[in-house]
């Protein structure tokens, strides 16, 4: 923990913060080194030309992307959005509020791409792509987490994630990539995994789990691995694997597949649901991070695909695994084809760990008791992907009632925090969108207070004392950022947690 | 001048229908290749429907990001739906019906309109965020919206123009026959200012109009597990294996 970080005050809750031009001026996570982007088929170093080939790749991600195209064009500078972004709030850099954000690339998509901005640059705000421009753009479309509540308040849906994807596209393919996330993908793409875990140290892991497991309950809980034949390849987050508290809920979704009596399986080669494709806005990468895991399933031939406790992942799980690799109907190729016949219509597929397990709630195929949770006043945080980028179940806004109906179910204490920072209009943790890492610690610390004034609230109110979550990236920032804030770092959790709590396991 | 007037409006439609024609057949032909619907969303096309309607007509997101906005907004573009239909009188013989019954409150209209822009101006000079990401552009929009209302609500209620005369040119344009425009300063001016708008509307910021229709987070269905949405350029990297 460096020692010049300290989280910013408590705010009186309606207050909107006042500017302060250049509070994060200069904040920089590293740059990936030219091995790390070369793996990924970017250029190693900042390229010669890279003014041309920024403004080329501009261009053609607008002919690519109706997003990007119709939201630097529609924008009216109504300011509805500035007040939104948990970065803007925490930081009070008025280059934070999404409007503004947008603004450092729209100035230049005016000034290349639009007659007004050829001919007026001033009069419109356009501006040329000069080294500082693009150093801005490094700096400030790495304080997004892509979280998509800007949009949600935006009279024309204009979404500011789709707009930091594209300039950290541009970024990479000029070679000015982000460590974190670049050095990531390329784990994934030669061990499988964020981590960089290896196929028999995962063993190593889960065989120690369930030894765990056996000692806690007196059950013998399998947590297999490259099972073939397994009704439900289980695709989670590897934080699942060693990390607190994560590994409670995977200990939970172990619980839940033993009660039910489904026969599941984790797979070594495809061994993270995470997916940071996203995050750098490549949809080459993302897809071919996706496609390991329609490999999996085709090589174990299992029947269901589940995904455990992740936001992102779910995203591109639920939105995108279908047009990333057919996993769903209408895809024509040889392996998207052989995996439908293969997964079992009967069930929604990918779905989410979530959706499995209130549907046995519900069912009565696995029974609750929801006194092993007495000691604990829970609350409930929204992961932003999963609440502004994806669903659950078969209605609207199921992805909120899902998650709530199981910690019901598992705990007797549950309380709502302020209706402004949950469902649709949750704030992010600080943490997620490829800025996890230490060297942006200040701003994840800065970009938690929302949420975090929020928690307060309820914990002077009603003494909660248990923030559950369904995402890996939240868990690991709330972990480290409540410390900051005056809170236990035990205090967050997952949903599955409270499940492998009170879940009751062995007789019916 | 009659003859410069015609020749303007012949112009600035020509630019405007053009130009709007242009930048929706660009919309269309741009791929969205990703479903990116922000959730939750209405899962079917007539789900879908609502939601834009409800995004038209109401607001309904502004409504949840800044009342004072909304409220501004909404007095504007009322008023200026209002006053635009009041205007179908200049160019339709006989009236239509109900552009008569409207006709009363057009004129209100035009005072709720100016409100609006008042306001808006008013956020934008007085709260720091709105000021911080105002471009001189932003300013003089709203000055030119501004100017029209005034310059058309002077034509009432200051120096009367000739709004038979002011019809019979309008109905000449629509039928290639160009008719004497009648003289009245204000009228040039507040004619000038319209046909500004025209112009510039294709290259500008209000470009939001078509804009909010093709905006994937709003007119999206929440199907992907349902249906595979696949764009042209990303069904080709699937023939590349």
């Amino acid at each position: 923990m460096a020692a010049n970080i300290s989280a910013p005050p408590y705010r009186v809750i309606p207050i909107i913060p006042a500017i302060k031009p250049g509070a994060m001026e200069g904040l920089k996570p590293f740059v990936a080194s030219g091995k790390i982007q070369e793996a990924l088929g970017f250029p190693g170093e900042l390229v010669e030309d890279w003014h041309g080939r920024a403004i080329a790749r501009m261009g053609e991600l607008l002919k690519k992307y109706r997003s990007l195209k119709v939201y630097l064009d529609a924008c009216v500078h109504c300011g509805a959005c500035s007040d939104k972004c948990h970065y803007y709030i925490g930081t009070q850099d008025p280059k934070n509020m999404p409007v503004a954000r947008q603004d450092l690339m729209r100035s230049v998509y005016r000034r290349y791409f639009t007659l007004p901005g050829k001919l007026f640059p001033k009069l419109v705000g356009a501006r040329d792509l000069t080294k500082e421009v693009l150093d801005e753009w490094f700096s400030y479309y790495h304080q997004c987490s892509e979280c998509r509540r800007c949009s949600v308040f935006c009279p024309y849906g204009i979404d500011t994630a789709e707009i930091t994807m594209a300039a950290r596209e541009i970024l990479d393919s000029v070679g000015y990539g982000q460590k974190y996330s670049n050095e990531i993908i390329g784990k994934v793409h030669v061990i499988g995994n964020n981590l960089g875990l290896p196929g028999p140290a995962l063993e190593d892991t889960l065989s120690g789990l369930e030894e765990d497991v056996k000692e806690d309950t007196g059950i013998d809980v399998r947590f297999p691995v490259d099972v073939k034949g397994a009704e439900v390849l289980l695709i989670t987050p590897s934080a699942d694997f060693f990390a607190e508290p994560h590994i409670d809920s995977l200990i939970g979704y172990a619980k839940v597949f033993h009660a039910a009596g489904i026969s599941w399986t984790l797979s070594s080669m495809s061994s993270e649901a995470a997916n940071f494709g996203i995050f750098i806005g490549n949809y080459e990468q993302m897809r071919k991070i996706a496609l390991r895991i329609r490999q999996a399933a085709l090589d174990l031939g299992v029947k269901r695909i589940v995904v455990g406790e992740c936001g992102h992942a779910w995203r591109v799980a639920y939105s995108f695994w279908n047009t990333l690799t057919g996993i769903g109907a209408g895809a024509e190729d040889r392996f998207a084809l052989q995996l439908q016949k293969q997964l079992d219509a009967r069930y929604r597929q990918p779905t989410h760990i979530c959706e499995l397990t209130w549907d046995l709630i519900e069912r009565q195929a696995i029974t609750l008791e929801p006194e092993a949770n007495d000691h604990l006043v829970v609350t409930f945080h929204d992961s932003c992907n999963v609440a502004r980028g994806s669903r659950m179940g078969d209605m609207p806004g199921g992805q909120f009632e899902i998650p709530r109906a199981i910690i019901r179910a598992a705990a007797n204490h549950f309380v709502e925090m302020n209706e402004g920072t949950t469902r649709e209009k949750t704030y992010c943790c600080g943490g997620g969108g490829g800025l996890l890492t230490d060297d942006l610690m200040d701003l994840r610390v800065k970009g938690a207070l929302p949420r975090m004034e929020a928690l307060k609230e309820v914990a002077d109110r009603d003494k909660v004392n248990f923030m559950a979550t369904i995402c890996a990236i939240c868990k690991t920032q709330f972990s480290k950022v409540l410390p900051y804030y005056g809170f236990n770092m035990r205090m967050v959790g997952g949903v599955h947690q409270l499940v492998s709590n009170a879940i009751r396991l062995g007789e019916k | 001048m009659s003859l410069f007037f015609a020749a303007l409006y012949y112009a600035a439609s020509l630019v405007l229908a053009g130009g709007l024609i242009y930048r929706i057949s660009d919309y269309l032909n741009t791929p969205a290749p990703l479903k990116i619907p922000t959730t939750p969303a209405p899962t079917t096309g007539g789900g879908v429907v609502l939601r834009m309607a409800r995004e038209v007509f109401f607001f309904e997101s502004l409504f949840k990001g800044s009342l004072w906005t909304w409220g501004f907004g909404m007095l504007f573009h009322g008023g200026l739906a209002l006053v635009l239909m009041r205007h179908l009188r200049y160019f339709t013989q006989p009236v239509w019906s109900w552009v008569d019954l409207v006709q009363p409150f057009g004129i209100y209209a035009g005072f709720v309109m100016a409100i609006g822009l008042t306001g808006l101006w008013g956020r934008r000079l007085f709260v720091d965020r709105i000021r911080y990401i105002s471009t001189p552009s932003d300013h003089l929009m709203l000055a030119l919206l501004l100017s029209i209302a005034a310059s058309g609500l002077s034509m009432k209620f200051l120096l009367h123009a000739d709004i038979i005369g002011v019809k019979a040119f309008f109905l000449g344009l629509m039928r290639f026959d160009p008719q004497p425009l009648p003289q009245n300063p204000l009228l040039y001016v507040h004619l000038t200012l319209v046909a500004t708008l025209m112009i510039i509307f294709p290259f500008s910021k209000l470009l939001h109009a078509p804009g909010v229709f093709f905006s994937p987070s709003r007119n999206q269905a929440d199907n992907p597990r349902e249906h595979r949405h696949l764009s042209s350029w990303a069904a080709k990297l699937e023939s590349e294996g």
